[in-house]
């Protein structure tokens, strides 16, 4: 009996620890972030840096305006949502309550194997056959550009859509769907009047995913956007926040390296709060 | 419950032992300087700390002028600059060696008529000051600038050696030189850099004042974009065993293989 007392408690232990890791690496790197972060910051003026339109680190007067990586990254994602959102959410509805069996499985295997090619090979598709094709549709001189980055992470966000809307949408109690047909609707309005309703805080969780996915996403954008430190423009190279850090880290020193550690932390603090303020309206409604 | 007690105290066990590794006195060589120089230098310190156990190599990458202060100053054994010294510098008594010279080359699309560009005309593209392929002989097409990310070394050369930094109006600044070799290699109205040694038969690597790059060429002086990779010792004093020993190492010739590897022709 106490042994088997002392047993649990250990069990416990090794769970509480295992729990605590997770806790422990989430503590580490946003301390290793700010710690690393502010020393910059500091140097160069948190207005000069987030608000600073040049960025010319390695010029004989350095300049340290990350403006144009902050907006090319909101532009980017904000792109990537308006072009993948549609076409997830449509598919997943379709999916979900239309598609026959057959269709189902299969398109549903061909999504989980989107969600599985790595990033960097969206890049060299992108890179071979994307950029080409946007330089001879818009007579460009070049094709890397906002653009082409937009259509590569709207691609990359549809998995994610796609997959959580789907298992939201089939979690909709079949005596909704019923019901609603029972009083003479026809599928079509079922389907958008009340199982996507009712499926409401999955898709948006579907559409939180996309954001994150998208805004963090480094390989695939820095081989399709030209990389350069431009304010966006659709059709012009554009650098985001995670391609500047990446495409710098490799041989950067002093200041410069500091301030790509200031970078990362403006992405970091970035995402927490679109989470932050994408989850109090998905729970607001919940409440309400 | 016995089980669990022996998993625990094996993963004790294992990591006392980790831990336990001690270290001892070691001799070592301490370089500083050129960042541009850290793929050869880096090549260079494992394969001596290879061929000689116990030696620790150390690099650190501040640039030339901080690394040639450095050996003045004696807080470094070798000095690493990727620019010849200053008349001035010599006579505060620092001596400098040739390791090897960096060629880069200037790439365009395969069908890109143009085949020849004067130093000026390649200073005055990248600055954005010709912008049409017809100004220097080719036929009509905006020019596409293919350049480098800031920190690269490549970019660093190419831009001190034609007189363009900090001026150069980037269309795209890629991370590798493969990545560059690709882009241009897809845009026939492209013109890029990349070191000597990743040109590849995807694009036409074009002759700057005449001169076709090679390591003849670059070997002979004739070719105009490259530089050289100079090591920086102090003139009368003596270094130290270890450190002469990896300054003997990387002059040699058995070295030359690792500095072609690296991607710069070596001139042992």
């Amino acid at each position: 009996m106490k042994n088997d007392k002392l047993f649990e408690r250990i069990v416990h232990g090794i769970f509480l620890i295992l729990g605590l890791v997770t806790v422990a690496c989430v503590l580490l790197i946003t301390v290793y972030l700010v710690v690393s972060g502010i020393p910059a910051i500091a140097q160069i003026g948190l207005w000069d840096l987030l608000f600073g339109k040049a960025w010319v680190p390695t010029g004989s007067e350095p300049q340290f305006g990350i403006l144009p990586f902050i907006l090319s990254s909101v532009y980017g994602t904000a792109g990537a949502l308006v072009l993948g959102v549609p076409i997830g959410f449509l598919t997943a509805v379709y999916l979900s309550k239309k598609a026959s069996p057959k269709v189902k499985q299969l398109m549903s295997a061909a999504v989980s194997l989107l969600a599985g090619i790595p990033s960097v090979v969206y890049g060299l598709v992108g890179m071979m056959v994307l950029v080409p094709g946007i330089r001879d549709l818009f007579s460009l001189p070049d094709g890397a550009s906002l653009l082409a980055a937009i259509i590569v992470l709207a691609i990359m966000i549809l998995p994610s859509i796609i997959s959580v809307s789907i298992t939201a949408l089939d979690a909709v109690p079949k005596e909704y769907e019923d019901a609603s047909l029972a009083l003479g609707a026809t599928p079509e309005e079922t389907w958008f009047r009340v199982s996507v309703p009712a499926a409401k805080s999955g898709i948006a969780t579907a559409v939180v995913l996309g954001v994150g996915r998208a805004i963090g996403e480094a390989m695939a954008v820095m081989m399709v956007s030209g990389n350069v430190a431009n304010m966006p423009s659709l059709f012009e190279s554009v650098r985001f926040l995670t391609t500047a850090v990446s495409s710098g880290m490799g041989y950067a020193d002093g200041l410069y390296r500091q301030a790509l550690f200031s970078i990362a932390l403006v992405l970091f603090l970035f995402i927490m709060l679109i989470n932050a303020v994408l989850n109090f309206f998905l729970k607001g409604e919940k409440r309400s | 419950m016995k089980k669990m007690i022996a998993i625990m105290l094996s993963i004790l066990m294992l990591m006392a032992c980790l831990t336990a590794c001690g270290s001892k006195e070691e001799k070592s060589v301490s370089t500083d300087g050129s960042t541009s120089m850290s793929k050869v230098i880096n090549a260079l310190g494992e394969a001596f700390m290879e061929n000689n156990s116990g030696v620790n190599f150390t690099y650190n990458a501040t640039g030339s002028g901080t690394g040639i202060t450095a050996v003045k100053d004696g807080t470094c054994d070798i000095g690493l600059s990727s620019r010849y010294l200053k008349d001035s510098e010599k006579a505060e008594g620092l001596k400098e060696t040739i390791l090897a010279i960096d060629g880069i080359a200037i790439i365009v699309h395969s069908e890109n008529p143009v085949a020849d560009l004067t130093l000026e005309q390649i200073s005055a593209i990248f600055k954005g000051e010709i912008k049409n392929w017809s100004e220097v002989g080719g036929s009509d097409g905006e020019i596409v600038l293919i350049g480098r990310e800031e920190s690269s070394g490549t970019r660093d050369g190419f831009e001190s050696i034609t007189d363009t930094e900090d001026a150069c109006a980037y269309r795209q600044e890629l991370t590798s030189n493969g990545a560059v070799l690709t882009a241009v290699a897809e845009n026939p109205n492209a013109i890029g850099y990349v070191s000597l040694s990743s040109v590849k038969d995807t694009v036409k690597a074009i002759c700057v004042n005449g001169v076709a790059p090679s390591e003849a060429t670059i070997k002979d002086g004739s070719y105009a974009v490259q530089r050289p990779f100079v090591l920086v010792t102090k003139e009368g004093v003596e270094l130290s065993e270890t450190a002469q020993a990896f300054f003997d190492f990387a002059t040699s010739s058995a070295a030359s293989e690792i500095i072609s590897a690296a991607g710069v022709v070596p001139v042992n």
